[in-house]
């Protein structure tokens, strides 16, 4: 445990001067990214930040809890039907509309959490997987309130974000402000206990830890944040369908945080943005994006499971004979 | 709930034993959980119904169905699986990929379209059973269901195949050390697994009928049995099977739009109580 503790707060240095310069540079370079660009690729780019959230709400648990979900579509989905519900059919404003989506999905994730948290490994990932097509099943089948197979359509966004940069900026702040909590929020001492629990369960137990709680917290948390970014997205779409909700939104965000580096909590970014990035590429030339989609997630389970980042920091320092446990997030 | 709906319920639970029972036999034995089982699932019943309307023979196409499946498992297995295996987490998101790889090339050479398995003459129309008369194919599926399920009782029970399998399931690393070439019992549980899937295919294919997302419908009521039922038991999956398929009814009836919800339930209480399943045991390893 010690140890443990040892390496993630060196892992998780506080903001010195040099990365607060790091996180100040990129932030502008964020800011001033829009100005350059198209209303289509600003879109993209706000995209990218979105799932970027979708990404490391996925890896809170995976990176730092040691759970792979594949529920977070889900959860993400569950709170843009909320939103578009709430403003398009209730007709209430969109302030209340998001708060409304957020709390939604942390419910979601609240049940999720609370049938999840005594499995681990595989059965994790498949009970999160059924719980996540069960709300697909829903949103697919209630028509009257879901809109059924053809989603519902909704101006959700406020007159006042109306334009694509605008929105860019507004997210872009959102954004900022939900990585920084989730950074907080792992390097806390609890985040702590999420490593050590990661690390060796049967260690946080016998140490006195409250194993299924403090991974009911992590889920819950991981929820609010996933919500969050389904708001947006909702937001940024005025729509959603069943295919919000799907398995292959779980799939997708999973494989943006795979890619951009398990446990690196803001290779999410990295990895939305690779992800989005190929499937504009891709969808130039083919409808066959599920294809694609399925193909890179086999590659890279083969060939890098540590993600791109991962991988490249592994030959670049010669790592390869570390354990993966220990090469992940240094 | 009435005679009619609860032959519903059993035939479409039966249904659901062909297809888990592979699902389960891989998962207990190789510890795969082979998420494409949906996938082969849907290939099974479009190659089963292209195969049956072409020869005209409903016999032909479940054997080619179970074949070609069988074949894609191979390819899947040797292919693909290789590469990781003994991580759990890898194999898994691994299989899903190949999921999304196998629909997406359903898709592209079936279209959106939905398509049924003709019906052999034979099993048209329908008989009187309990005072009710019920269509015959669905009881022909029934009836499929429970010979199938003494079929792999014997396989696993009374075979030396069988002996190695359940061996397995407790203790791979032990079979192996005495002897038995595990991986080629791995294969053969892999193939038979995705037959079944493919099995399921063509006689689900014929009452529930074929269209895209079929996939990901009859993979949740795979994993909803093996998650009530336990890992590698096939009892568990025989219980869990009637346990989804009889919801799965009552909720048609009762919530048309939440049926989905209803398996929910029970595999909620399950999971609070026994994580591992009805019968499943803890792992060995």
């Amino acid at each position: 445990m010690t140890e443990t503790a040892g390496a993630s707060q060196r892992k998780f240095a506080g903001p010195t001067g040099r990365s607060a310069l790091v996180v100040l540079i990129v932030l502008a370079l964020a800011a001033a990214l829009p100005l350059g660009l198209s209303n289509y690729q600003v879109g993209l780019a706000t995209e990218i930040l979105i799932f970027g959230v979708l990404a490391m709400s996925i890896d809170i648990l995976a990176g730092f809890a040691g759970r792979t979900s594949l529920g977070h579509g889900a959860i993400f989905g569950v709170s843009g039907y909320v939103v578009v519900y709430a403003s398009a059919q209730a007709g209430l404003p969109p302030a209340t509309a998001f708060l409304l989506g957020v709390l939604a999905a942390t419910l979601v994730a609240v049940i999720f959490a609370l049938l999840a948290v005594r499995t681990s490994g595989v059965y994790f990932l498949l009970l999160t997987l059924a719980l996540g097509m069960i709300v697909w099943g829903i949103c697919l089948r209630w028509t009257q309130v879901t809109g059924g197979e053809n989603g519902m359509r909704g101006d959700v966004r406020p007159a006042l974000l109306m334009a694509h940069r605008t929105f860019y900026w507004a997210v872009l702040a959102a954004v900022t402000a939900v990585s920084y909590a989730m950074w907080r929020f792992v390097r806390s001492p609890f985040g702590l206990t999420l490593l050590g629990i990661r690390d060796s369960e049967s260690r946080m137990r016998s140490l006195g830890y409250n194993v299924p709680l403090h991974l009911f917290v992590g889920f819950a948390v991981s929820g609010f944040f996933a919500g969050i970014a389904g708001a947006l997205y909702a937001m940024f779409n005025n729509f959603v369908s069943p295919s919000s909700v799907a398995l292959a939104q779980s799939v997708e965000g999973v494989l943006m945080m795979i890619a951009g580096g398990v446990g690196t909590l803001f290779g999410g970014f990295v990895g939305a943005a690779a992800v989005i990035a190929l499937e504009n590429v891709v969808s130039a030339y083919t409808e066959r994006w599920p294809m694609v989609l399925g193909l890179t997630f086999i590659l890279i389970m083969i060939f890098a499971p540590e993600g791109i980042i991962g991988t490249l920091r592994a030959l670049l320092t010669r790592q390869a004979r570390q354990s993966p446990i220990s090469t992940k997030g240094h | 709930m009435s005679i009619f709906q609860l032959l519903n319920g059993l035939t479409f639970a039966a249904l659901l034993f062909v297809v888990a029972s592979g699902f389960t036999l891989i998962f207990g034995l190789l510890r795969i959980v082979n998420l494409a089982h949906g996938a082969l699932y849907l290939l099974g019943g479009y190659i089963g119904f292209a195969v049956a309307t072409r020869t005209g023979s409903f016999v032909l196409g479940g054997l080619g169905a179970m074949a070609a499946v069988a074949a894609i498992g191979f390819v899947l297995d040797q292919g693909l699986l290789r590469f990781v295996r003994g991580n759990d987490l890898r194999q898994v998101l691994l299989t899903l990929g190949f999921a999304f790889v196998l629909n997406d090339l359903a898709l592209v050479i079936w279209g959106g379209d939905s398509f049924t398995v003709p019906i052999p003459q034979m099993l048209k129309g329908g008989m009187r059973v309990f005072g009710v008369f019920y269509p015959t194919y669905r009881l022909f599926v029934l009836i499929s269901g429970i010979v199938i399920f003494a079929g792999l009782w014997a396989l696993l029970n009374h075979t030396r195949l069988g002996a190695l399998i359940r061996a397995g399931v407790d203790d791979a690393e032990m079979v192996e050390a005495s002897g038995v070439n595990i991986r080629r019992v791995f294969l053969v549980t892999f193939l038979l697994g995705s037959a079944l899937a493919g099995l399921g295919g063509l006689m689900g294919g014929a009452f529930l009928s074929l269209y895209p997302s079929a996939d990901a419908e009859i993979l949740v009521f795979s994993l909803a049995i093996v998650i009530i039922g336990g890992r590698g038991s096939l009892v568990g999956v025989g219980v869990g099977s009637l346990l989804v398929g009889l919801l799965n009814t009552l909720g048609q009836v009762m919530f048309p739009e939440l049926a989905y919800f209803v398996i929910f339930g029970p595999m909620a209480l399950l999971l609070a109580f026994r994580p591992l399943g009805l019968f499943g045991r803890a792992a060995t390893t």
